[in-house]
C-alpha cells in the first residue's frame, strides 16, 4: 500500500533553494499525522553532501540521485530519475516547489506517474487520511480544495507561503543509480545569464514596494528603490506600469505576471484591481499609499495611507531609517 | 512545417466570479468567454513560424460546444483547420485528462512543434502543455519568452529567478508562451469571414480512446480567505502618516 510523505528538493549552484526546508517542514507536519516518514529525493552533481541540510527540516531519509547527466535541470532527465525512485517505492504523497523549476517538473513528472497534481498550493492537509490541497484558481477569486485519486498524490507548494520549521531528523542517504540515458535527452541548457541587479527574484522576495498609474512616469519609480532599499527589499509594478514601458515585464506582479509572497507589499499608486491582487495576495502584510481614498486596494492593505505618495513614500523612508538604525 | 497551436476557451479576466453556494464550481451564467491570454501568444507564435517557412497551423482545442468559437477565433487569425475535442464526459476533465485528451489527437497527426499557453488562467493550474510533451515522449520549453529557429531545433529564452536560461530542444517539441513572446494579431473581418469555412473536426472521448476518469478532482470551490480588516493610518501630514506607518509596521506587524 502506498506510504510515506516525500518532497523533491531543490538546489541550484550547489545550494539547497530555501523551498527546499519549506517542503520538508511541511511534508514533516503531514508525516507526523499520519504515522510515516519523510523522504526527500536530491538530483544533481556532486550535491550529496547537502543532504545533511535538509535532515534539520524533518527529513528522515534522501534519496541521492548524483549524477553529470543531471546538471544543470533538464525536464526530461530529472522526471527519469525521479519517477524511477518513486515507483521503486511507492510513496502515498509528493510534495514539489511552485518554483519555476519545481512547475516545469511537477507537471511532466505527474504525467509520466499518471497521476493527478494539484499546482501552486497556498495549504495542505490530511484529510480522511488523504491529502486535500488547497489552490487559489481565477486569479484567486476562488479558491479550490483539490483530491487526488491516484498515487501519490501530487501537489506543489507557492514559495514563500508554507514555514520552515526545524525537526532535526537522520537524514539518512541513500545513493540510487538514476539510470537516465544522456542519448535520450532531447533539450539542453547553452547558457545562464544571471540577473546582474544583485537582487533576489520577485517570487522570492521579503519585502516588495510596489508602483502603478500612480508613479506617472520611470523616474518616479527612483523613490520607490530608495524605501526598497532600505527595507532591503525589491521593485516591483503593476500591469499598468509595464505597459506604459516604466518597469520591466519581470518586475511585473498579478495575473499575467508574478505571483509574490512577500512578508511585506507596499503598494504605491496602484488602485488595486483584481488582476493585480490575483500577484500579491498572499502577502503577509500591506500597506496602501494612493491618494483616492476609494482604491479598491485599501479593501485588502492592512494599513492604508490616503495621501500623495510622492510625499508620503520619501518620509516613510526617512521613517525607516530611523527605526533600523 | 507542422505547426500545432492548443487553445482554450476562458471567462474573460474581469468576470465576475461567484462561487456557487453548494460550492460545486462557480455560476456560469453571465460570463463572456474568450481565448485563454497566454494561448493567444501561441497562436500567434504559431502564425509567424508558418508565415516565415510555410506550413499549416492546426488549432486543438478540448472543451464543451461554446468552445468552437475560440477555435473559429484562431482560424479568423490565419490558423488552417481545427479539432474541436467535444464530449459531456470531458467537461470535468482535470489537467491529466486534458493532456490525454490532446496527446490522442494530436498522435493522429504529423506534428513538428507545439505551441501551448503557460497556463490558463480560469484553473490557474499551468500542468497541461508539459504533460502533454511527456505523454507524447519529446521535450518541452515552458515559460518560454522568446524564441529562435533553426534547423530541426529551437533556441528559447526561459526566465527563472534571478536570471534567464538560454535553452535549446530538438524537434518536435512542446513550447508554453509566457507574456511577452510576442504581440498577438487581432482577427481581421476578411478573417472572420474565411473562418467561417475552415474546416474544424469534432472529435468525442470514444473516438480518442481516452478514460475520462481525472486523477485530481476539485472536491469544493470556495470564496478566497478573507483577510481580517485593515485600518487607514491617521495623521495630519504625510511625515506623521509616514512616521505612524513605519511604527505599525514595526511594532504591531514585526515585519521591519
Amino acid at each position: 500500500m502506498a506510504q510515506g510523505v516525500w518532497i523533491i528538493a531543490e538546489q541550484r549552484d550547489g545550494a539547497l533553494r530555501k523551498i527546499s526546508f519549506e517542503l520538508a517542514s511541511t511534508a514533516r507536519k503531514l508525516a507526523d499525522q499520519l504515522g510515516t516518514e519523510v523522504s526527500a529525493i536530491l538530483l544533481g552533481s556532486g550535491i550529496e553532501s547537502l543532504a545533511a541540510q535538509l535532515g534539520k527540516y524533518g527529513v528522515d531519509k534522501v534519496y541521492v540521485g548524483d549524477s553529470p547527466v543531471l546538471e544543470p535541470y533538464i525536464s526530461e532527465a530529472h522526471a527519469a530519475a525521479a519517477a524511477k525512485i518513486i515507483k521503486e517505492n511507492d510513496p502515498a504523497i509528493l510534495l514539489v516547489g511552485a518554483s519555476v523549476q519545481g512547475k516545469d517538473l511537477a507537471a511532466r513528472l505527474a504525467g509520466k506517474l499518471e497521476t493527478g497534481l494539484a499546482t501552486d498550493c497556498t495549504d495542505v492537509k490530511i484529510a480522511d487520511g488523504k491529502l486535500l490541497s488547497i489552490r487559489p484558481m481565477y486569479a484567486g477569486k476562488c479558491f479550490g480544495e483539490i483530491v487526488v485519486n491516484s498515487n501519490p498524490q501530487m501537489a506543489s507548494l507557492r514559495p514563500n507561503v508554507f514555514p520552515a520549521a526545524e525537526n532535526a531528523k537522520a537524514a539518512q542517504v541513500v545513493k540510487f543509480d538514476p539510470a537516465v540515458d544522456a542519448a535520450q535527452i532531447k533539450s539542453k541548457v547553452l547558457e545562464v545569464q544571471k540577473d546582474t541587479s544583485g537582487k533576489v527574484d520577485l517570487t522570492e522576495a521579503n519585502v516588495i514596494v510596489s508602483g502603478g498609474r500612480g508613479m506617472k512616469g520611470p523616474e518616479g519609480f527612483s523613490i520607490l528603490e530608495e524605501l526598497a532599499d532600505v527595507l532591503k527589499g525589491c521593485v516591483g509594478a503593476s500591469r499598468a506600469a509595464v505597459d506604459a514601458g516604466w518597469r520591466l515585464q519581470k518586475d511585473q506582479v498579478g495575473q499575467t505576471g508574478k505571483v509574490v509572497s512577500p512578508n511585506l507589499y507596499v503598494a504605491c499608486g496602484i488602485s488595486g484591481a483584481i488582476q493585480h491582487l490575483a500577484g500579491m495576495s498572499s502577502s503577509k502584510y500591506i500597506v496602501a499609499i494612493n491618494k483616492d481614498a476609494e482604491a479598491p486596494i485599501f479593501a485588502k492593505a492592512d494599513y492604508g495611507v490616503v495621501d500623495d505618495l510622492f510625499k508620503v513614500v520619501p518620509e516613510l523612508t526617512n521613517a525607516c531609517k530611523k527605526l533600523l538604525a | 512545417m507542422n505547426i500545432i497551436a492548443c487553445v482554450k476557451q476562458v471567462p474573460d479576466t474581469e468576470a465576475q466570479i461567484k462561487v456557487k453556494a453548494d460550492g460545486t464550481g462557480i455560476e456560469e451564467g453571465q460570463i463572456k468567454w474568450v481565448m485563454n491570454p497566454y494561448d493567444e501568444f501561441g497562436v500567434e507564435e504559431a502564425l509567424r513560424l508558418k508565415e516565415k517557412g510555410g506550413g499549416t497551423v492546426t488549432i486543438v482545442s478540448l472543451g464543451p460546444a461554446r468552445a468552437m468559437e475560440t477555435i473559429r477565433t484562431a482560424l479568423a487569425m490565419g490558423a488552417d483547420k481545427g479539432v474541436h475535442i467535444c464530449d459531456p464526459a470531458l467537461d470535468k476533465a482535470d489537467a491529466y485528462v486534458t493532456a490525454s485528451a490532446l496527446a490522442a489527437a494530436i498522435k493522429g497527426m504529423p506534428y513538428d512543434i507545439i505551441f501551448c499557453g503557460q497556463r490558463a488562467i480560469d484553473d490557474d493550474s499551468g500542468q497541461v502543455g508539459a504533460m502533454l510533451a511527456e505523454l507524447l515522449g519529446i521535450p518541452q520549453l515552458t515559460i518560454v519568452t522568446k524564441i529562435e529557429y533553426a534547423e530541426n531545433a529551437i533556441k528559447a529564452i526561459r526566465p527563472i529567478e534571478g536570471a534567464q536560461l538560454l535553452v535549446e530542444a530538438g524537434l518536435p517539441c512542446v513550447v508554453t508562451a509566457q507574456k511577452g513572446l510576442n504581440e498577438p494579431r487581432y482577427a481581421s473581418l476578411p478573417g472572420i469571414m474565411k473562418a467561417k469555412k475552415k474546416p474544424v473536426d469534432v472529435k468525442d472521448a470514444a473516438a480518442l480512446g481516452i478514460a475520462a476518469a481525472a486523477k485530481a478532482t476539485v472536491a469544493k470551490t470556495v470564496p478566497p480567505p478573507a483577510r481580517p480588516p485593515g485600518k487607514i493610518v491617521c495623521g495630519d501630514d504625510p511625515a506623521q502618516k509616514a512616521a505612524e506607518t513605519a511604527r505599525l509596521l514595526r511594532e504591531e506587524a514585526k515585519v521591519i
